[in-house]
């Protein structure tokens, strides 16, 4: 056996060129620091310990949660050929919708408070979903015009519903009120006080990671994974073959939006508590296109992602302490989803190498096969 | 009626003022998006020609080659797009986020070295962007302050104008046009016929980021008179709404994008006077965007070879 060659090696592992990608952006990210004159092994340093203390790493968790959701909604609308960049809207109806039952059902019992948010957010972020489906398929019009159209009605909507006076604040916090306790996902306080988390600590983590397995589930074993996938591969071809593509549209995008709004929920019902009037999009929906992208829309790589994008953007949050800007997360991030971008390269390298040793390889293979008794051959394959 | 005239004028002022930067921004989608390369880094390469533009023009006093420069940097960050999605067959969407991340993150760390802070330092009024023709009307007679309202826009918007023309000009009347909207239709056939995709691709969409940047430094350098981490917050993507809107070409992004304006100066006006809530006020421009689609529009014919990389046959 001949080793493999290590372009080889990088092209048959998608896992390798997002390593590299991560690589090249930290190198990157060092380079704008020396240029700025800030030390790199400090600024670094700051980034990693931040984030490998017990505390650091509950807050990276938590950060992480609501990325992992809309990751999984972006991740599991590309599958399906749309490109949800509406996870935006759908996130703050999800949090909103959260929010509007924690609010007004206070004094319902935990058991039955917080799976009532959750549906009301998974509700919320479908609807938001389907409608621009409803639009798509019934009057033709762009997806990606109407999603960037909703996501700021979803913004004005959730800024008027958190001025409405049975949800605003009572005292001067331009917000909503405090969602009940009974609402609240946070871990119980000697839990928290005994291991040393962050004080926003909550189970929301387990409730994405179960939706991973939903959503890998629905893709891969089940017929309307085919479906959706069919439709995304050749909207033709499965209209030929009998899947009705309108249908399969509207269903990718309310489960894509049910997955960003639930997102919302565990974002209010964990870390915030309550909403505030927005300045400016939150970026929850346009962090979940990077996570998708950085995790190969694979829901198991989201999950890895998500929780990458979560490291360094609460790592970045403390860059300022030793005098690097903020902004420095921002620019690792963007170098390595551009590395991502161009590693079609590698893979375009490698795809050569690989035809080439395919050839050989056979040629290798008849060979053996002719010098060996007959049967052998089959054994050789059951062993495979 | 005196008082209708009056609020029509200030509307009208205000559309111009919403519109312009989205025009620019449009114009610069068209030509990527046509050449068959989308581009969702519009954004950023607004960001990073808002910055600029604010920075030269407060260093040089002169706004016009300020204005330039915003261009350029626009220019930069559409090169690094068309590297990757052109000469390296990148997916175009991934290339754009990352330049929606990468512009933003990498003009607020300057900012941040030039003047220790995230915004730079208000331009003073003959480092912005020169309004023409302010002071020209008699404001004494009804008419004359219409007329001062509407004509207190900024020189850029004059100029937007002119580019909306000579843009339209290139797509459908010349030999580049030709080419240009082929490459985004079958580059196949263009290939064929000894046009060379890549280059034409490549260009298309540095032009693109260059118009960009220059729809950014309207933000900064004429609407306001600084550049702050929220100037530029979801400017590039309604310019690319407004294009998908005027169905792919100039002068139906010109019509999207002034009906957003108009929409958002009616919301100034009405915010103001009537009793109905502002947030719901602020929505008007996305739902009326999209009720007119429904009415209207309807489908639009998107470039058909629009997002698939074209890979060099030999």
């Amino acid at each position: 056996m001949k080793k493999k060659s290590v372009i080889e090696i990088i092209a048959s592992t998608r896992f390798l060129h997002i390593l590299l990608s991560i690589i090249l952006g930290f190198v990157i990210g060092a380079g704008f620091l020396a240029v700025m004159g800030i030390s790199v092994s400090e600024a670094y340093g700051k980034l990693i310990s931040s984030i490998t203390s017990v505390k650091g790493f509950s807050y990276v968790i938590v950060y992480a949660t609501a990325y992992i959701m809309t990751g999984l909604s972006v991740a599991f609308s590309f599958k399906t050929g749309v490109f949800n960049i509406g996870a935006e809207g759908q996130f703050v109806m999800g949090s909103m919708g959260a929010a509007v039952v924690g609010i007004l059902l206070k004094d319902l019992p935990k058991p039955v408070l917080i799976p009532l948010c959750f549906l009301a957010a998974m509700i919320a972020g479908a609807i938001w979903g389907m409608i621009v489906g409803f639009l798509k398929t019934k009057w033709g019009i762009n997806e990606v015009l109407a999603m960037i159209m909703f996501n700021w009605i979803a913004f004005y909507l959730s800024n008027y519903i958190a001025g409405i006076p049975a949800i605003h604040n009572d005292g001067t916090a331009e917000a909503t009120k405090t969602i009940s306790q009974n609402a609240r996902t946070l871990l119980s306080q000697e839990l928290r006080t005994k291991f040393d988390l962050a004080p926003t600590a909550n189970w929301g983590i387990l409730v994405a990671i179960f939706f991973m397995f939903v959503i890998w589930y629905i893709i891969e074993k089940t017929t309307l994974g085919y479906e959706l996938k069919a439709v995304g591969a050749n909207r033709n071809a499965a209209e030929y073959g009998g899947i009705g593509v309108n249908k399969s549209i509207l269903t990718a995008l309310a489960i894509s939006g049910a997955l960003a709004g639930l997102g919302g929920a565990l974002q209010v019902m964990g870390m915030g508590g309550r909403i505030s009037i927005f300045t400016g999009q939150e970026g929850f929906g346009f962090a979940g296109i990077v996570v998708a992208l950085i995790g190969c829309s694979n829901p198991f790589g989201v999950l890895v992602a998500g929780l990458f994008y979560g490291a360094l953007t609460y790592g970045g949050s403390k860059l300022n302490l030793v005098g690097a800007p903020t902004q420095l997360t921002s620019v690792i991030i963007g170098t390595v989803v551009f590395f991502i971008a161009i590693s079609v390269i590698f893979e375009r390298l490698g795809g050569g190498v690989r035809a080439r040793k395919n050839i050989e390889g056979r040629k290798e293979r008849e060979k053996e096969a002719a010098s060996l008794p007959a049967g052998s051959e089959k054994k050789e394959d059951e062993a495979k | 009626m005196t008082d209708f005239i009056n609020s029509f004028g200030i509307i009208l002022f205000a559309t111009l003022a919403y519109a312009t930067p989205l025009i620019y921004a449009a114009l610069g989608s068209c030509f990527s998006e046509v050449s068959g390369v989308v581009n969702i880094g519009i954004e950023g390469m607004m960001t990073a020609g808002a910055f600029t533009g604010t920075v030269v023009a407060y260093f040089t006093g002169n706004p016009w080659l300020g204005f330039l420069c915003a261009g350029l940097a626009g220019m930069l960050f559409g090169a690094l797009h068309a590297l990757a999605t052109v000469r390296l067959g990148a997916d175009q969407t991934i290339a754009g986020t990352a330049i929606n991340m990468l512009g933003p993150g990498i003009v607020i760390m300057i900012a941040r070295v030039i003047f220790d802070s995230t915004d730079t330092i208000p331009l003073t009024a003959k480092q912005r962007i020169p309004t023409l023709f302010k002071g020209l009307f008699d404001t004494s007679t009804v008419f004359g302050r219409f007329m001062d309202n509407v004509f207190a826009t900024y020189a850029s918007t004059y100029l937007v104008f002119i580019a909306v023309f000579i843009v339209w000009f290139v797509f459908y009347k010349t030999r580049f046009g030709l080419r240009l909207r082929a490459c985004g239709e079958h580059p196949e056939a263009c290939e064929t016929l000894g046009i060379n995709v890549l280059s034409m691709r490549f260009k298309c969409v540095c032009i693109s980021g260059f118009l960009a940047g220059l729809g950014g430094a309207c933000v900064t350098m004429a609407i306001s008179n600084q550049f702050r981490p929220i100037s530029i917050v979801g400017q590039g993507f309604i310019a690319i709404a407004a294009v998908i809107f005027g169905k792919f070409r100039p002068h139906g992004a010109l019509i999207g994008c002034l009906l957003f304006g108009f929409c958002s100066g009616l919301k100034t006006v009405l915010g103001g006077s009537s009793g109905i809530d502002t947030q719901l006020i602020s929505m008007i421009p996305y739902v009326v965007t999209i009720i007119i689609l429904i009415l209207f529009v309807g489908r639009s014919h998107v470039p058909s070879a629009n997002g698939k990389p074209y890979i060099k046959t030999r």
